[in-house]
């Protein structure tokens, strides 16, 4: 067991990438991922940690330089928000698809316009076409344990896909938690050093990135949609090695308290949190509240939803950005996408709160329970609602 | 049917595992001219192969030059740049 | 064969190996496929490649085909320079902690005019400015000649491309071709060069020097396309040694900021040697030549001076 510090998220975060004992990063900053790549360029220049800090001129080159530095069999770490990861877009589906297991952490941030600093998922939901995994964390705790874990389950031979990490921004990267760090054993333990299983070498001159004609790409897409379905598997499996390393277990999708809960909250994210809390004061009131939390968000866990949705009377989705003129949420769009197939389907309430960093209280969650428990008793579905917005 | 590899037997990001495999590919079929070499005044200087695009042009046994025609396109650069003026070009009968 | 010979103008002395292979899919007569054979017979088996989006790339990597017989990476268009800093920075690291040994490895990035000097310009000067140990090679065929012959900021004036069309209202381009060698001066890195496929032994020296050197360099290679000019397919060497005579290229290095021509020519030729032969230039007058003539000319004399001033 390591030694709990109190110590800022983004922090923390820096410093599980130090004990991975990344090789190259390439940095750029934007509010709110600032502190993670100012504590790495501290680390490295004090000696603490022996990578090349590279501070690119913007994000678009930060993951140009990622897909190079990974490529030439560097272990490689960023980390962007919001208009910084809207930038590298053009080069996250390259990165997937070339196979580069490169490692990023994404302090969720609304997307302009308008210009907000403050936190959804609007970066990342307009992201998930890009072929990389996607885990979402809740704390502290989780972001740093997941730092080591990414670069696991990335770089794994049967992976080979680059992941990102989203955790909230401002929310959690300017918030001062309780973190367990590793020690460097357990780092040892669980994390291998980074084996490339071809690299940019001047002994095997090999061609990377050639010209898809139309005889082989819909096969490249194959295989690549194959190898992210198939990643959950490691994704198990280095969740079981993290926690016989340090004793605490994830899933890909998490449920509290769902055993008989007639209404459960869908949700991702730290506000998971609050949710859970809105939950034990609903059991306390005598209603049969839970509460189910993605964490896998890519590959899109289908089972888990299924089965721990499928049974239901009603669903209360909360998601945290909006696809405008589209389906609403696209958590919630997906989740349902999930259940269509189903005989026996939950009614799926959607809400969309928390949009460019707005809070989600207690008292949000109170009234979306209500206005579930109006649908579980017959009343009418609404579309789904932006939660709060004055009119 | 495609020839290449179903998806199972691709390697993660696809790489191109043969370097210079691009010589399976002859060239030669785009031409319409070709280059002939008289070999009484050529001077085994070597310019021909050095501006050659294709990196066709060698030179034979007893030195003198001549075109790889399975790639040889045909463009004319070695007629040129010959500093005696012994290649010129014919076109081709098909 | 030794890379050092390179110093006696012998086109047998060059090495041997091909490392870019024929079966390549360029143009009849392509002077950016000329450009490559000799950029790897002046760095030789130990560089690693990372290549824009454009002529070269497309031709060259047409799955399962690849001309490369050294590592070769291909991302996005507008960024192989910062490609390059991060495989430059993976060799460090790596080597640096132990995990491949050390070795002189030469990092290239290259990109056509438009990939450089347009959209890819932001990526190398961000690579020039950080200091990278690699070089940065532009092939220049004055267009975006892959996608059909659209200007670039490397289309020089007066030319005539699909996008800057000669008609009515319009002699073709109406800007200069940007001055790209002095914007890499600009970034004070340690080497600047331009070049020509048609002087490959200039071409391959600089090569070697841009190796050589600890940081940063840049190397301009102006690369004739007979597609995209309108002329026919055995003058792109010709085409490019006028460049250089008539001043429409010239031929320069820039060590640690002082200016050095390499190609001196002290009687320049009639500019319109150069022009005639190309179709993207017959609409031209007399009197747009005349100018063009004493535009060119007067940026030389100036070029001439600042290496003078700058020899001191």
């Amino acid at each position: 067991m390591g030694t709990r510090k109190g110590m800022e998220v983004s922090i923390g975060i820096a410093e599980a990438a130090m004990m991975a004992n990344v090789d190259v990063i390439p940095a750029y900053p934007i509010t709110p991922q600032t502190h993670i790549v100012e504590h790495l360029a501290e680390l490295v220049a004090d000696g603490h940690l022996d990578a090349e800090f590279v501070p690119v001129e913007s994000e678009h080159s930060a993951m140009s330089a990622a897909c190079g530095s990974m490529a030439a069999g560097a272990r490689t770490f960023t980390a962007t928000a919001s208009q910084g990861l809207a930038l590298m877009h053009e080069i996250l589906f390259i990165a997937s698809g070339m196979r580069l297991p490169i490692v990023m952490a994404v302090a969720n941030r609304a997307l302009s316009a308008p210009i907000s600093i403050w936190n959804d998922h609007g970066d990342v939901m307009a992201e998930r076409d890009t072929g990389w995994l996607q885990v979402f964390v809740e704390n502290g705790q989780e972001a740093y344990d997941h730092v080591l874990w990414c670069h696991r389950v990335a770089e794994d031979h049967d992976v080979l896909l680059p992941i990102m990490l989203n955790f909230d921004g401002f929310i959690l990267s300017h918030v001062v938690e309780p973190i367990e760090v590793w020690s460097p054993e357990e780092v040892k333990q669980f994390l291998p050093d980074y084996v490339p299983p071809y690299r940019l070498d001047v002994d095997n001159p090999w061609t990377f990135g050639a010209v898809g004609i139309p005889d082989i790409y819909a096969e490249t897409r194959m295989a690549h949609n194959e190898a992210l379905t198939d990643s959950q598997k490691v994704m198990e499996k280095a969740w079981n090695e993290l926690s016989e390393v340090v004793g605490r277990k994830y899933h890909a999708v998490e449920s509290y308290k769902t055993d008989d809960a007639d209404i459960v909250f869908l949700i991702m994210g730290s506000v998971a949190e609050t949710c859970m809390t809105a939950c034990d004061q609903l059991r306390e009131a005598g209603k049969k509240a839970g509460v189910v939390r993605i964490r896998m968000w890519r590959p899109f866990p289908f089972a888990e939803i299924a089965k721990e949705l499928g049974g239901r009377k009603v669903v209360v989705a909360v998601d945290r950005a909006l696809s405008t003129g589209g389906c609403g949420g696209p958590m919630a769009s997906e989740v349902k996408g999930a259940l269509y197939h189903l005989d026996k389907r939950p009614q799926v309430i959607e809400f969309i709160a928390g949009l460019g960093g707005r809070d989600i209280t207690i008292g949000d969650f109170m009234d979306m329970y209500d206005k579930g428990v109006a649908v579980a008793s017959g009343g009418a579905l609404p579309r789904y609602e932006l939660l709060g917005v004055r009119a | 049917m495609s020839s290449l590899p179903g998806w199972k037997a691709l390697p993660p990001g696809c790489p191109v595992q043969e370097p210079l495999s691009a010589h399976k590919n002859h060239t030669g079929s785009w031409r319409s001219e070709r280059p002939l070499w008289n070999h009484d005044h050529c001077v085994k200087c070597g310019v021909c192969d050095m501006f050659c695009p294709e990196a066709c042009i060698k030179a034979n046994a007893e030195g003198f030059y001549l075109a790889n025609l399975d790639y040889c396109k045909g463009c004319g650069i070695c007629m040129m740049e010959c500093p005696t003026q012994c290649i010129s070009m014919k076109q081709e009968e098909e | 064969m030794s890379s050092e010979l390179t110093n006696v103008f012998a086109a047998k002395m060059l090495p041997q190996a091909e490392l870019f292979s024929p079966g390549h899919r360029a143009c009849q007569g392509c002077a950016p496929a000329l450009a490559m054979r000799f950029m790897l017979k002046a760095l030789g088996p130990d560089t690693i490649i990372c290549n824009s989006t454009g002529c070269i790339e497309i031709i060259s990597s047409s799955y399962p085909e690849s001309a490369w017989g050294v590592p070769w990476i291909h991302v996005a268009f507008e960024n192989s320079a910062a490609v390059a800093s991060g495989v430059e920075a993976g060799l460090k690291a790596m080597m640096r902690k132990g995990r491949i040994p050390e070795r002189k490895i030469t990092v290239l990035a290259q990109a056509g005019d438009g990939g450089s000097m347009d959209i890819g310009l932001q990526a190398i000067s961000g690579a020039l400015e950080r200091g990278h140990d690699m070089i940065y090679m532009c092939y220049d065929n004055e267009a975006y000649m892959n996608t059909g012959i659209q200007r670039s900021s490397g289309t020089p004036y007066g030319a005539a491309t699909t996008t800057s069309p000669a008609g009515k209202h319009s002699f073709g381009q109406s800007t200069w071709k940007k001055s790209f060698a002095e914007i890499a001066v600009a970034h004070h890195i340690p080497y600047v060069a331009t070049a020509s496929v048609s002087y490959p032994f200039d071409f391959m020296e600089k090569l070697k020097k841009a190796a050589a050197v600890k940081g940063p360099a840049l190397i301009h290679v102006f690369a004739p396309c007979p597609t995209g000019w309108r002329c026919a397919s055995n003058v792109a060497v010709r085409l490019g040694r006028l460049a250089v005579q008539t001043a429409a290229f010239p031929l320069y290095e820039v060590v640690d900021g002082r200016f050095r021509i390499t190609q001196n020519v002290p009687h320049l030729k009639p500019l319109k040697l150069y022009l005639q032969p190309q179709g993207r230039y017959r609409h031209l007058t007399d009197d747009q030549i005349e100018y063009l003539q004493a535009e060119l000319r007067k940026r030389y004399a100036a070029l001439v001076a600042r290496a003078e001033a700058t020899q001191e």
